[in-house]
């Protein structure tokens, strides 16, 4: 029986972990209360997804390695994330800026990344690989209830006032051209696709494109069009915020080596 | 979590009316309901000085609850293990749902979310003073299930036969979550106290810096309780501020005994006599400073309440418009 490669596994992992902790920023600050229970429960989800996949790695790695070494002792250049999850709750600055969080960029990024999930989650259900299938059909009702929030607001934005729409356009215009790096070939899926247990994400982008392509209609926001600089997050050459992420992440837990909690 | 401010007076509270015969047969129906342990319903005539004094209690619950998310929110960001994380958030967004059932318990009172945040947001309503400290490291989190919702439980129970119902029956439901979180912050505790020197130290510091708070949580000794009284004799209030903090101490003794921490208090012993563990004095002063807006934390999470809240207003006023405007559509659509 084929399995999916450990690194494939990381991936999905590190993606799922890091836009958890993205998205658990809002904890305690969310524009309504319940946009701040939904996001809540968004990334409860997340991290719940990143612990199945981690936990599932460290078995078959063996060597002591668990769910936490995993998520807590790898640096950023080992995190296979998409540049896409690690930035910040806000518009385009350096890493050490600081600014006010804009539920404009949560949202439109939940959306990008909840689109691919639905389709990436939905063909990974049906793989060989039965562990992973299972967390993909578990994944999948998750990834479906994140698209059906992000993809609802982003209409109530588009459509709603003239700042909403000015915003989410804005988020949409800093975000859009991180969702190239999805479709971009690296070393670790190639040898996930060879394993016969992963499907070529590339398959997927026209399912994509028409998810997008129907909630920026009914929202009336434009899909800006991406050329340049493609981001290379799953290669492990990240944007400047993720180590900062890891760091507070970590940093309790690196403090504490080989303690439980 | 929550508890201690039913008894605070707040800018809503001072105009009580003290307790006094029955001025018409409405009220004495309702005083026969409240004798024979009855409840009472939205659409049942209540006095004024019942309601607002249920729209405040209910109202700082709430915000209590809201204002509580923040010192725990504090660590989701840097919790030491995924399972602890994940933990840590569900508990915060319990907290989250449970203002927002109290808030929904209030509107049935003829109050609206909007003016009970506007309450809170200019300082008008008060929130449980607990909050007001700062959770300085991970032992906090715990800490703060084991003493804190073990404290807020000791005080809502009671709740849960309220006289108003549907502040009654949404405790029932916030009893049985803060006691799971309990029971969490009490199991985190101990695996840390089995774990390294450093770790053992952060739950003894957790420990000292919380346990006065804790104390103090249940409000002023019954001499100084302003409106102890007359909730009381509707229903509202059930046990003393005095009894419950005692059965809180009898209860959380043994448990820090179990867990190998000590309690910051060199006058704590078992008194054979009472039957109950004496305690030292609480230093009341500081608790009425925190109340007052002077303690370590309470602009910070007042001001980070506020930010939230004028950060959020595009996002309530897109959601509003998009309604609107699919309204205007679906008639248009219709005519």
């Amino acid at each position: 029986m084929s399995t999916a490669p450990n690194d494939y596994l990381l991936h999905l992992a590190d993606n799922a972990v890091v836009l958890g902790q993205r998205d658990a920023e809002w904890c305690g600050h969310g524009p309504i209360l319940e946009e701040d229970l939904a996001l809540a429960n968004v990334s409860l989800d997340l991290i719940g997804q990143a612990r199945l996949l981690y936990q599932l790695a460290a078995t078959r790695m063996g060597k002591g390695a668990t769910e936490d070494s995993l998520a807590y002792f790898r640096d950023d250049t080992e995190f296979r994330n998409y540049t896409l999850v690690e930035l910040p709750n806000h518009g385009a600055l350096v890493g050490y800026a600081a600014s006010d969080r804009d539920y404009a960029t949560t949202i439109v990024r939940n959306f990008l990344y909840s689109a691919l999930m639905v389709l990436v989650w939905d063909a990974l259900q049906k793989s060989p690989d039965a562990d992973l299938a299972a967390i993909a059909a578990k994944s999948l009702k998750e990834a479906r209830y994140h698209l059906h929030h992000a993809a609802d607001w982003v209409v109530k934005f588009g459509d709603g006032t003239e700042e909403s729409h000015a915003r989410a356009q804005a988020a949409l215009d800093h975000l859009f051209p991180y969702t190239e790096e999805f479709w971009t070939p690296s070393a670790i899926e190639d040898a996930a696709i060879a394993s016969g247990a992963v499907t070529d994400v590339r398959t997927l982008r026209a399912a994509w494109d028409a998810i997008v392509a129907d909630t920026l209609a009914e929202a009336t926001l434009k899909r800006p069009e991406v050329r340049g600089y493609v981001p290379e997050g799953k290669h492990g050459r990240h944007s400047e915020h993720l180590s900062y992420l890891l760091g507070e992440m970590q940093g309790l837990a690196r403090a504490h080596p080989g303690a439980t909690w | 979590m929550y508890t201690q401010a039913m008894d605070i007076p707040d800018e809503s509270g001072k105009k009580l009316s003290v307790v006094s015969p029955p001025q018409s047969e409405q009220e004495a129906a309702f005083e026969a309901r409240i004798d024979a342990d009855g409840r009472i319903e939205p659409q049942d005539w209540m006095p004024e000085a019942y309601r607002k004094t249920l729209v405040r209690q209910i109202s700082q619950h709430a915000h209590s609850e809201i204002v509580g998310m923040l010192p725990e929110g504090n660590w989701i960001s840097r919790a030491p293990s995924l399972k602890r994380k994940a933990i840590l958030i569900a508990k915060v967004q319990d907290e989250g749902g449970h203002g927002l059932y109290l808030y929904s318990a209030a509107e049935t009172l003829g109050t609206s979310r909007g003016d009970m945040i506007d309450g809170l947001h200019s300082g008008k309503a008060k929130y449980s003073s607990i909050f007001n400290y700062p959770t300085l490291n991970w032992a906090d989190v715990g800490v703060i299930g084991w003493l804190v919702d073990g404290a807020a439980i000791m005080n809502q129970i009671p709740l849960c036969r309220c006289s108003y119902g549907p502040y009654a029956r949404a405790m029932i439901r916030v009893c049985k979550e803060e006691s799971f979180h309990q029971r969490q912050g009490y199991e985190a505790l101990l695996v840390m106290m089995k774990g390294t020197e450093a770790q053992r130290s952060m739950v003894q510091d957790a420990v000292n810096r919380w346990w006065w708070k804790c104390l103090a949580m249940f409000g002023p000794p019954d001499a100084d309780s302003p409106h102890s009284a007359q909730g009381m004799r509707w229903g509202i209030k059930r046990i003393s501020n005095d009894d419950l903090r005692q059965k809180f101490i009898d209860a959380t003794v043994p448990q820090a005994k179990v867990l190998g921490v000590s309690l910051p208090d060199p006058e704590l012993k078992w008194n054979e006599a009472r039957g109950h563990y004496d305690h030292g004095q609480i230093d009341w002063q500081e608790f009425w400073n925190t109340v007052e807006g002077n303690g370590p934390c309470n602009k910070e999470r007042l001001a980070t309440r506020v930010k939230a809240h004028k950060d959020g207003q595009w996002v309530r006023d897109a959601a509003l418009a998009h309604a609107q405007k699919q309204r205007a559509r679906a008639d248009k659509e219709a005519a």
